[in-house]
């Protein structure tokens, strides 16, 4: 078996395993709803609390609006992730991938141009994010290890998958499959968890919020 | 409530054990604190530092180490460890370094001297993520470890022996008589069967005793059948403020079982933020069952008794506005009531900028007015406010929470500040239409 066959065989078999199984139990362990003791007597409505707190956090709340930090993160962050998930999910490469080892997709893939547009603000936007890491004292001082490695990775992943776009090199798909499975391996341990805990969080919060009648 | 004491504090006996012991108990805290809500926080943050932009703290000295999400890393380092097999795959991959006892005792001061729990953090926050009460979770290690302002363990030590910062029962009998002959006025006093328990604060025991005679008038008008009980009196939670988790039962299981002892239907909270928030939304930490007793604010249940008429005012004629407590207003869903309040009292409400759910904090929160080496930082805070209020050109400054009003009596004395802070229970004793005798003080008392 030669290197690229062990890559895109069993190395892809079990990172993409590894990644469902901590996944799921990561999810499993937040969603456990077993219930602990009394709840206070609500005061508002517990689900209008958790669909506000889910829906207005899309955008910055006022008195928030007035700060440059605030409007920094919340552009470059849809410029990454908008970008990224155009990349993830409608290059080219991407839906033959899926459609060959999981799932038809009910969508035709992007064009190049579209492709590249996708890849300079997914790319801005990862990079204006990462350099705020280093810049700003602030976001210096509680940076952990991993969300370094965590942006790193990604950064590495996206860029060898433009590498790659061209399929001209088996060593340049292998180079970003590779990536990839270590993204995903590395993915259930690290922050890139927000991907799907975000939304838990702000259910929980909001959920909280609504049983207190206050706006969160 | 005085300020006195060393600038760092140990818990006695805990102090005196070995680190790695103390470290161990921090540990033990922190990891009881844990569960689904705290994975599905502390899994999303992504260090983006908007929490900065909401943190008085923050806002009035602009060091990161006040970055609100950074007064948590070594409960969050803690949880990365020991969290179920996951923490377990970590260890082995090495993303989770031990905390160690040296980081602790640095965090306390940002766990206890520049956070309020005030939650203002949590509105910033794209994730949702609910700081203030990972801090609160945050504190039971600490306190575990011995790790506590010294007034703060003080006073939560007092209480849990006393049951109160106040003192004994005896002394409560005896300053509520004091009152009831200072003003003359009728304060039922261990009563056996009430429909409602009303608590107080201890400031209101030492100093602020027309607030109680205020009370009482109030309650006697609307002709409630009500008891203050020397054995449950105390709404103050140190236990809440501390991390002490055992006292903080105590004092709310104290409030909750005599209530349902004495058959009350309600218990009333008085003008104070945490002990609202300890016994209106934490109580649910002591019960299996969801209890048969209404825990009501009293200025939840004035505001309401003014929205039937049952409660009328001297138009005061004045403007003013309103300092709206965090963990009544943001965090206790109270908004309405204070306005509705000052409405009632004839006053133009002229609101400071921010003001409602994202007013900024007092500073003096969560325990922070009792800590001696906070009051450079709390003075900061409270010059801000003092500013937001000035603004407004109002007359009169209102508040209705006892430690906001303490916090900012003492801001104003470090800077030579001469405006008053009221609270609005104060006011409406003063202006209160009723058949009942006016507040007036006794020569004799």
């Amino acid at each position: 078996m030669s290197l690229i066959e062990l890559i895109e065989g069993p190395l892809w078999t079990f990172s993409a395993t590894l990644f469902v199984i901590f996944v799921f139990w990561r999810l499993i362990s937040i969603l456990d709803l077993r219930r602990r003791g009394a709840s206070p007597k609500p005061q508002g409505s517990r689900l209008a609390g958790a669909l506000r707190a889910l829906l207005v956090r899309f955008v910055p709340r006022p008195p928030f609006t007035r700060s440059g930090r605030v409007w920094f993160t919340t552009v470059a962050g849809y410029a990454f992730h908008l970008g990224l998930f155009v990349l993830l999910l409608a290059a080219v490469p991407h839906v033959e991938f899926i459609e060959r080892r999981i799932a038809a997709l009910p969508w035709e893939p992007i064009s190049r141009t579209g492709f590249v547009i996708a890849a300079e603000i997914s790319f801005l936007g990862l990079i204006m994010l990462y350099t705020r890491r280093f810049v700003d004292p602030l976001v210096r001082r509680i940076n952990r290890p991993d969300d370094h490695v965590a942006s790193l990775l990604t950064f590495i992943v996206m860029l060898t998958g433009c590498m790659a776009l061209g399929r001209q090199s088996a060593f340049l798909r292998g180079l970003h499959m590779g990536f990839v499975e270590l993204w995903l391996i590395y993915f259930p341990f690290s922050s890139l968890m927000h991907t799907f805990t975000w939304p838990i969080s702000r259910l929980v919060t909001g959920w909280e919020a609504g049983r207190r009648a206050v706006r969160w | 409530m005085s300020e006195q004491g060393a600038p760092t504090s140990t818990v006695s006996n805990v102090a005196d054990l070995p680190e790695e012991v103390r470290l161990a108990r921090a540990i033990d805290g922190f990891v009881a604190e844990f569960g689904p809500k705290t994975t599905a926080w502390l899994d999303s943050c992504i260090r983006c530092g908007l929490c900065a932009e909401a943190c008085h703290f923050h806002k009035v000295d602009p060091d990161p180490k006040y970055v609100p999400i950074n007064k948590i890393v070594p409960f969050e380092k803690a949880w990365k460890r020991h969290v179920g097999p996951v923490g377990l795959v970590r260890r082995m991959l090495g993303l989770a370094p031990r905390v160690t006892f040296e980081e602790l005792r640095e965090w306390e001061e940002l766990i206890y001297d520049s956070c309020t729990m005030c939650g203002r953090c949590t509105l910033v926050c794209p994730m949702g993520i609910d700081i203030a009460e990972l801090v609160h979770e945050a504190r039971h290690g600490l306190f575990e470890a011995g790790l506590v302002p010294s007034r703060l363990k003080e006073l939560d030590e007092k209480a849990h022996r006393l049951g109160s910062p106040f003192g004994t029962a005896e002394e409560m009998r005896a300053q509520v008589e004091r009152v009831v002959r200072e003003y003359g006025i009728d304060i039922p006093l261990d009563r056996d069967r009430a429909d409602v328990l009303v608590t107080v604060t201890p400031t209101e025991l030492e100093e602020k005793h027309e607030v109680l005679a205020a009370m009482a008038r109030i309650f006697n008008h609307l002709g409630w059948d009500w008891t203050l009980r020397s054995d449950a009196f105390e709404a103050h939670n140190f236990g809440y403020l501390s991390g002490d988790m055992e006292t903080q039962g105590k004092l709310t299981t104290r409030l909750i079982d005599t209530a349902r002892e004495i058959g009350a239907k309600m218990l009333v909270i008085p003008e104070c933020g945490h002990a609202w928030q300890a016994a209106r939304w934490e109580t649910w930490r002591w019960y299996d069952e969801p209890l048969d007793l209404e825990i009501r604010h009293v200025v939840e249940v004035l505001g309401m008794a003014v929205e039937e008429g049952r409660l009328r005012f001297e138009p005061l004629g004045k403007s003013a506005t309103f300092h709206d407590p965090c963990q009544q207003i943001r965090r206790g869903g109270l908004d309405r009531w204070p306005r509705v309040i000052m409405e009632a009292l004839g006053l133009e409400v002229r609101e400071m900028t921010p003001s409602h759910e994202t007013a900024y904090c007092c500073g003096g929160g969560g325990g922070v007015v009792a800590i001696l080496r906070a009051r450079e930082l709390r003075d900061k805070v409270f010059e801000m406010k003092a500013a937001q209020f000035e603004e407004t050109g109002a007359d009169l400054f209102l508040t209705s929470c006892d430690t906001c009003q303490l916090t900012f009596r003492r801001g104003a004395a470090d800077t030579g500040w001469d405006r008053q802070v009221d609270t609005l229970l104060q006011i409406m004793a003063r202006q209160l239409v009723s058949d009942q005798p006016p507040l007036e003080r006794q020569a004799a008392g």
